[in-house]
């Protein structure tokens, strides 16, 4: 069944890509197809998908096309499905989005080629998450990068897009040049390039291998994720993106990052040395942290939710680093734990960011500007968009009873009860993980309350921002479906935990939720001895409860007795949008506190007419200092530029000298075949 | 189920009825010590009273999160202050969450109290819900690391747990570990409940207000809902503080004649800590905000030396 609904799946992809071609001057059919053919993909992907989870099995579709070297073998087994599943459900989300989305754009842009990249899009990450052979699994990569590409410098007329759209493709392709390598070195070890026999083939290589091709795998898909030092092109790419691709691309592409990860350090390695797992969970606190803390000097809203994806990839990787450190261990149960945390998360993360970038999207494209500033008073406007704005943003800040809360619990659990398992000063790395992931957590709350209350609280700061209008009603059903999700993600955690008993199984060797689940399936608690338990579904029944019996009562009762006033405006007259407190203004305590990381500039430049009491125009500009870029690329990219004026010497220009490097080439090359 | 419903139901009459008294003493031993002769400790309940019966003023330019505001912080508080062992080391609500729960289910009334500050469009709500975030954010690191403490002394962050751990141990918290992580939670009590030096509960200096900043807007029973919700979570925290490092006098069930002497343990020891929080207000002058980060950053150090000494001594 499992093959069926997947396969066909693939077909009405492939369908709705090649329809959008053959529609290519009618923009209103093209459109309607490409979003049809994509949502009728995703659910069918869905229901494929979601019974190869429930029943723990795994299916096989090899359609005996390809050579021994490139087999287009598919193989759903339970963490392929997992994370068929989280596309599958955020897909059909935005592709219901897309509808209404699109249709600004009809008659503006080409809407067939946007259908068509869509459509790859989709299809190649299904492949991606599927393919069992190594070069099929690159070809299905590559897909994704290039329609991904297409579809983030769609709006090909801004500079910003187009520059953003070669600096992914870069460093995407820097990515898949290590990812090569080390599939290759992986590859040598075994006989096939089959994904069915890599099962802890790494284990056979010798330990210097061993490290190397771990470290080339992580930085490899770790460009994909957003992991920070390699991060540099996504809090550019996702926010010039239209912003239905945005949601793809925070919410899945960059987990076939994390889809990479856990396919390679926990299916093809087996128990590996300890600091391996060490130097994942160290990388995932920094980039968390690094994450919220440039998120928090954002004012384009768009770029701010960009930099919490590298927060919430951080979050993820302390949760498969400290996996692969349990795995060292020899603590089969945590590592479980561990691991359903890390993938729980990114579920989690797929369904709020998606709600958060379709929301964005929807403010953007009523107001025409993707600064904060300029907004503000949208919840009047556009109450939908609002609430499931505040949905997504309560979700990713980690608050009860959503699933934010859910999984990020879930990660305390694992990083506390890691303390206990070693003896060795590494254990300190669980309690210190722990506490940075505390301030993420909290300084992500502080952002939100930033992110929500400056577009959509207190008065409108400027024209469009007064005029905005409701989104369409396909794109409020989008983002109500990602908002269900949140929720029901939240409150079901004790149901949905059984789902990852055959990937823990599979990966691990454990069935880990049976020891997760407490009181008759009401509590989730660690599943270690004494360990604490939480109920997500108890709290939203007590407030549920609470709200009904008692708030909506009184507040209607003392809604008779007040009145509308003017809100305190230190005695002048009325308050107006300039005396709100800013986003700029909001920020600001952080950005003195973490100065040291920030270095702010700032720049205030006033014209005098009579006095200097009396100003008649204030410039003020404030920027702060792209630390990883300015210290880590910046001397690279000399050093490159550099190496290449030195070449400039030996490139003459003149035919004999090449002909001379090409026959020095030939010779030194046959010099080497010779000797081996 | 039965009772757990009724333990529920005592503990949150506790809760309900005993905060504005605490708030209450705090005030009048505060004003003793500074030769003042200051209200009397009842007069929070009189101001709840008169809030109630009162009529409210709401800004024309709030949205309704302004409105769900004090019932989402009421509520979450409430459910917070059930999660904790206040009389029987048993929390009548610890299945439904521990420490981490807690923690969260408070930063979730902070979350909405700090937008409702934004929603007015008043400037000094922006300035209130800035300031709260940032401290409360810098406070986070330093809590994590003292429960992380407690926590693995007791082998699980479940409060009951916890608790229960302490039970007969009365002068456990003599021990290194305990005695730093005791200072770095009660840093940070003070830095979460606003209190000098961190926040000053009776300004309304526009330039110093932290807490008071973000509620300027809040008249009427809304306006009482929050500061009983406030002086909830004030009884939690400190409730918190002295049942996990003191555990003189915690029962191991609500049930019987030990409760009596539960609360009475209870008390006293609230007037301890309370007396203590005094002493701390009358000699402290406000910080600078921009010193509140040293502040925080010395409990964090106190949170991770205790951490280092559960394993060194």
């Amino acid at each position: 069944m499992t093959s069926v609904f997947f396969l066909s799946g693939v077909v009405v992809w492939v369908a709705g890509a090649l329809a959008c071609l053959a529609l290519w001057r009618r923009p209103v059919e093209a459109r309607r197809v490409g979003c049809a053919a994509a949502l009728t993909g995703s659910l069918l992907d869905l229901v494929g998908s979601s019974a190869a989870l429930v029943n723990g099995s795994s299916a096989t579709i090899d359609l005996h096309l390809g050579n021994a070297i490139l087999s287009w073998a598919i193989r759903i087994d339970p963490l392929s499905a997992y994370f068929n599943v989280t596309l599958a459900v955020l897909a059909s989300a935005v592709s219901l989005y897309s509808f209404g989305y699109l249709r600004e754009m009809e008659g503006r842009r080409n809407l067939s080629a946007f259908g068509f990249f869509f459509n790859l899009l989709l299809l190649s990450l299904a492949l991606v998450f599927t393919a069992s052979n190594v070069f099929f699994f690159l070809v299905a990569w590559e897909v994704m990068a290039l329609s991904a590409f297409c579809l983030v410098s769609f709006e090909d007329e801004k500079e910003e897009a187009r520059k953003a759209g070669v600096l992914f493709l870069v460093m995407s392709h820097a990515g898949t040049g290590l990812l090569l390598i080390a599939f290759l070195m992986l590859a040598s070890v075994g006989a096939t390039l089959e994904f069915s026999s890599f099962h802890h083939l790494a284990s056979a290589m010798s330990p210097l291998w061993q490290s190397a091709v771990f470290l080339l795998f992580l930085f490899g898909f770790g460009v994909k994720a957003g992991l920070v030092p390699v991060h540099i092109w996504l809090p550019d790419a996702h926010p010039v993106a239209p912003s239905n691709v945005s949601a793809l691309m925070s919410g899945i592409v960059i987990k076939t990052g994390i889809y990479g990860m856990a396919r390679v350090f926990f299916d093809f390695y087996g128990p590996t040395p300890i600091w391996m797992g060490t130097v994942v969970l160290a990388l995932g606190v920094v980039s968390a942290l690094l994450g919220v803390l440039y998120a928090l000097m954002e004012h384009d809203l768009k770029r701010l939710l960009a930099w919490h994806s590298i927060e919430n990839i951080g979050i993820i990787l302390m949760g498969f680093g400290a996996a692969l450190m349990f795995r060292a261990l020899d603590q089969p149960n945590l590592a479980a734990l561990a691991l359903i945390a890390g993938l729980y998360h990114t579920f989690n993360h797929a369904t709020f960011k998606g709600l958060l970038f379709l929301g964005a999207g929807s403010v953007v494209q009523s107001t025409h500007t993707r600064n904060m500033e300029k907004m503000g008073g949208l919840i009047r406007l556009m109450p939908v968009t609002a609430i499931c704005f505040l949905v997504g943003a309560v979700a990713i800040s980690g608050l009860p009873p959503l699933n934010g809360f859910v999984s990020e619990w879930l990660t305390y659990q694992a990083l506390l009860a890691g303390f206990g398992t070693t003896q060795s000063l590494t254990r300190l790395m669980f309690p210190i993980a722990g506490s940075l992931l505390a301030l993420t957590a909290a300084l992500a709350a502080a952002c939100f309350v930033k992110a929500f209350a400056i577009p959509f609280l207190a008065l409108p700061r400027s024209e469009q921002a007064s005029n905005a209008r409701e989104a369409s009603p396909t794109m409020r059903a989008g983002m109500a479906t990602l908002a269900v999700a949140c929720i029901a993600l939240g409150l079901g955690a004790t149901w949905l935990i059984r789902i990852f008993d055959p990937i823990t199984q599979q990966t691990i060797g454990v069935s880990a939720s049976s020891a997760l689940v407490t009181a008759r399936g009401m509590a989730l608690s660690p599943g270690t001895p004494h360990g604490g338990t939480i109920s997500t579904f108890g709290m939203a029944l007590i407030f549920v409860f609470a709200g009904a019996a008692f708030a909506l009562p009184l507040a209607l009762r003392w809604r008779r007795c007040s009145v509308k006033g003017p809100a305190w405006d230190c005695g002048l007259p009325g308050l107006t949008a300039d005396n709100e407190y800013t986003a700029t203004a909001f920020s600001k305590a952080l950005r003195l506190i973490f100065s040291a990381l920030y270095r702010p500039r700032r720049e205030i430049q006033a014209e005098y007419e009579v006095s200097p009491y009396y100003p008649s125009a204030i410039r003020f500009e404030s920027e702060i200092e792209p630390t990883i870029e300015k210290h880590l690329y910046e001397p690279v990219k000399q050093r490159v530029l550099a190496a290449a004026r030195r070449m400039r010497a030996i490139q003459a220009g003149s035919i004999n000298a090449y002909l001379a490097y090409i026959f020095i080439t030939l010779i030194v090359l046959l010099l080497f075949g010779v000797r081996g | 189920m039965m009772e757990r419903m009724v333990e529920s139901a005592a503990q949150l009459v506790l809760l309900v009825a005993l905060a504005p008294l605490v708030t209450g003493v705090i005030r009048t031993l505060k004003a003793r010590l500074q030769t003042r002769r200051g209200p009397q400790i009842f007069q929070p309940y009189r101001n709840l009273f008169k809030l109630f019966r009162k009529g409210m003023v709401i800004p024309q330019t709030a949205s309704w999160i302004f409105a769900a505001t004090p019932w989402v912080v009421f509520f979450s508080t409430i459910l917070a202050g059930l999660m904790i062992p206040m009389v029987a080391a048993d929390a009548p609500l610890g299945l439904i969450g521990g420490a981490l729960a807690v923690i969260y289910l408070l930063g979730l009334g902070r979350f909405f109290l700090a937008l409702s500050g934004l929603d007015t469009g008043s400037s000094f709500g922006g300035l209130g819900s800035s300031r709260e975030m940032t401290i409360s954010a810098l406070a986070e690191p330093a809590m994590m690391m003292a429960i992380f403490t407690v926590a693995i002394g007791a082998g699980s962050t479940g409060l009951t747990e916890i608790a229960g751990a302490a039970i007969g141990q009365t002068w456990r918290f003599l021990a290194p570990a305990q005695m730093f992580a005791f200072a770095a939670l009660a840093v940070v009590l003070i830095a979460e409940t606003g209190r000098i030096p961190v926040d000053n509960p009776a300004t309304h200096l526009e330039l110093t207000m932290i807490h008071e900043g973000m509620i300027l807007e809040y008249s009427g029973p809304y306006l009482a809902l929050v500061e009983w919700a406030a002086s909830i979570k004030q009884l939690v925290l400190m409730t918190l503080l002295i049942n996990c490092f003191w555990p003189v006098g915690l029962q191991h069930t609500w049930f019987g004649f030990g409760a009596l002497i539960g609360i009475g343990w209870l008390l006293a020891k609230l007037l301890l800590l309370s007396c203590a929080i005094v002493l701390v207000e009358t000699v402290n002058a406000k910080m600078r905000l921009f010193r509140v980060p040293e502040l925080l950053a010395v409990a964090f150090t106190l949170g991770s030396l205790a951490l280092v000494s559960t394993f060194l001594f």
